[in-house]
């Protein structure tokens, strides 16, 4: 075999990309290994995160050193991330399905591309100009009339109770934010799929006397229904590694279970951005390894996810269920 | 008036409840599609229409020429920054990812080049706070760089050469293969066919992917904060270069999260006015690359 320098050094240049992932895992990894071995599992299974008294000498535990009373547990911003991660999801479903057949059945061809690319837009705004209208826009809009709204017919479930206290930052800002960046990803890729439905599919439809409506609801929607659920899936990964919008807007309530939906949260994302100050200060370096651990941690479930959308869309699944029949 | 329709057509039988069923479950189902196509980009227009009210409100000569609280009442120091730092990002990732695109569509159609791609796929949906947090333990920390604009470019880069591979890729792949034979039996060489012939029938594509890269990397902010941290002074031209290299800068989305927050009125008009630019910038590059791309391909 000759060695042909220029393929090489195409490929160096190519497996930059493997190394800089395989170095952002290692890092991580080794970095946080300490903050592991401390913690164990108590760190996905304790409910708050507590740096201890970083003030203090530190006292040796199990061979290393940590702030007294230190006890790192982030139960509460998994919580808080698949909480709003999910409202964002039973928000955004209903409103990106509508939107796409709308846009694919009624909308005349001649405006249709540059309305798909209105929604398409949507997901360019970069997330720190979302975070800036919610806190200008939607978080006032909740305090003073859709929360006391929501509160004032529902009040009587205590998940809908105490809109009408808060200044509207919480769970509900943060899930309808995230609701808004996830939207043209579910909405584009259900269009493009049922724009792609053969012409035979409709018109058979059509031609059993079924309604317009019809068509698109029994006839065409059955048939992309992977491809929408794989587009739902990989919403759902955006969704929860997203960080300054819902930082802007969560109202930082780190360290609290949410009781409601105007609950201030934390999730795990924006609590490492706010707490990185602060677990600076830490003279053993521990509370740095365990936002080190949570970046992990986020890693995986974001990876997890995203591969769940790949199998989905890649149709293995489909093949797996077709050859039950 | 209604006798003359009944002579017209023959009179209609009565709907059965079902077939009036139906006909109101369609037009319950469109009114609510419509509706949720309006819920969708409402918002999108209120979002551009807020910002842009507020930030040409906000807009000043000053904005350009003086620096953030409390050095000034402008964003000359964050608008710098971003420059600065969008720009070496680019410089770095845009050998690399264009490189990686040529591999991936000349020579990547095998089991190599199908790792290189989920890697790549795996790095576009890694959360940028996550690979935010590595240059801060490993370029910040371990490597001892500091918080300052190195950090920062790289840690953009790291985020934008997946896109720009992949893009690069398909652009390539959009050459019809009969150009590269030519290209062989004429006895050019490797390099000759992907610069001479390859690169130059996909360069719309290519400076596509650079042109998106570019205006993710100015919108970006959470994989900044840690890793070039922020100042409120301008870059100081007569400084040493070692200066530049640790020391922080701005960065307009930093102003845009932080001065929303200040409890005045002045760092609010800044953080819209930030905003503003940052909105245009990404906008207009998103909506030129849609309708130039929309444009080639019709044509064809």
């Amino acid at each position: 075999m000759t060695i042909r320098p220029f393929r090489l050094t195409l490929l160096t240049l190519s497996l930059l990309i493997p190394a800089a992932l395989c170095a952002v895992v290692l890092f991580l990894l080794i970095f946080s290994w300490q903050a592991i071995g401390f913690s164990g599992l108590s760190f996905v299974t304790h409910e708050f995160f507590n740096m201890g008294q970083i003030d203090s000498d530190p006292v040796t535990i199990r061979g290393l050193s940590v702030p007294m009373g230190a006890d790192y547990g982030i139960f509460v911003f998994i919580a808080g991330t698949l909480l709003s991660s999910a409202i964002a999801i039973c928000i955004a479903v209903p409103l990106s399905v509508g939107a796409a057949i709308f846009l694919s059945e009624i909308v005349p061809a001649r405006i249709r591309p540059a309305l798909s690319m209105l929604v398409e837009l949507v997901a360019v705004v970069p997330s720190v100009v979302f975070g800036l209208w919610g806190v200008a826009v939607l978080v006032p809009f909740i305090g003073n009339i859709l929360g006391p709204a929501i509160s004032h017919a529902l009040g009587f479930v205590s998940i809908f109770a105490g809109g009408d206290s808060g200044g509207g930052y919480g769970l509900l800002a943060a899930a309808v934010v995230l609701a808004l960046m996830i939207t043209p990803i579910i909405a584009t890729t259900l269009l493009d799929a049922l724009l792609q439905v053969p012409k035979e599919n409709r018109e058979s439809a059509f031609a059993l006397g079924a309604t317009h409506f019809e068509v698109v609801s029994k006839a065409m929607m059955p048939m992309v229904r992977s491809t929408l659920i794989g587009g739902i899936v990989l919403a759902l990964g955006r969704a929860l590694g997203e960080t300054m919008a819902v930082l802007m807007v969560s109202g930082g309530g780190s360290n609290a279970m949410p009781t409601s939906i105007f609950s201030p949260i934390a999730t795990i994302a924006s609590f490492i951005v706010s707490q990185l100050d602060s677990a600076e200060s830490d003279p053993t370096n521990m509370a740095v390894r365990a936002l080190a651990e949570m970046a992990l941690v986020l890693f995986i479930i974001t990876l997890a996810t995203n591969a769940g959308a790949k199998l989905l869309s890649s149709g293995v699944l489909q093949n797996v269920r077709n050859r039950k029949h | 008036m209604s006798a003359t329709v009944s002579t017209d057509r023959p009179a209609r039988p009565a709907r059965s409840t079902q077939e009036l069923r139906r006909i109101i479950t369609a037009k319950i189902g469109w009114v609510a599609c419509g509706l949720a196509l309006a819920l969708v980009i409402g918002p999108l227009i209120d979002i551009v229409w807020v910002v842009t009210y507020n930030g040409i409100s906000a807009f000043s000569p000053t904005l350009f020429t003086s620096s953030t609280p409390p050095t000034g009442v402008g964003l000359w120091n964050a608008i710098e920054g971003t420059i600065v730092i969008s720009i070496a990002a680019m410089i770095i990732a845009v050998p690399v990812g264009i490189g990686a695109g040529i591999y991936l569509s000349e020579y990547g159609n095998n089991r190599l080049g199908g790792t290189i791609r989920f890697m790549s796929d795996v790095l576009t949906g890694t959360p940028s706070i996550v690979l935010g947090y590595f240059s801060y333990i490993c370029l910040v920390g371990a490597l001892g760089w500091g918080l300052a604009a190195p950090a920062g470019a790289v840690t953009i880069a790291i985020l934008i050469v997946p896109y720009l591979a992949r893009i690069t890729e398909l652009a390539l792949r959009q050459v019809p293969t009969a150009m590269r034979e030519a290209a062989f039996a004429l006895g050019a060489k490797e390099p000759t066919v992907v610069f001479k012939v390859i690169l130059p029938s996909a360069t719309s594509g290519v400076v596509t992917g650079a042109l998106l890269a570019l205006a993710i990397s100015v919108g970006e902010t959470a994989p900044l904060i840690y890793t070039a941290g922020f100042s409120n002074y301008p870059l100081d031209p007569t400084a040493p270069v070692h200066a530049f290299l640790h020391n922080q800068i701005g960065y307009l989305t930093y102003v845009i999260w932080t001065f929303i927050e200040q409890p005045d009125q002045t760092s609010h008009a800044l953080a819209f006015a930030a905003a503003f630019l940052v909105m245009l910038f990404v906008l207009l590059i998103n909506i030129g690359v849609r309708l130039t791309v929309r444009r080639t391909a019709g044509v064809k």
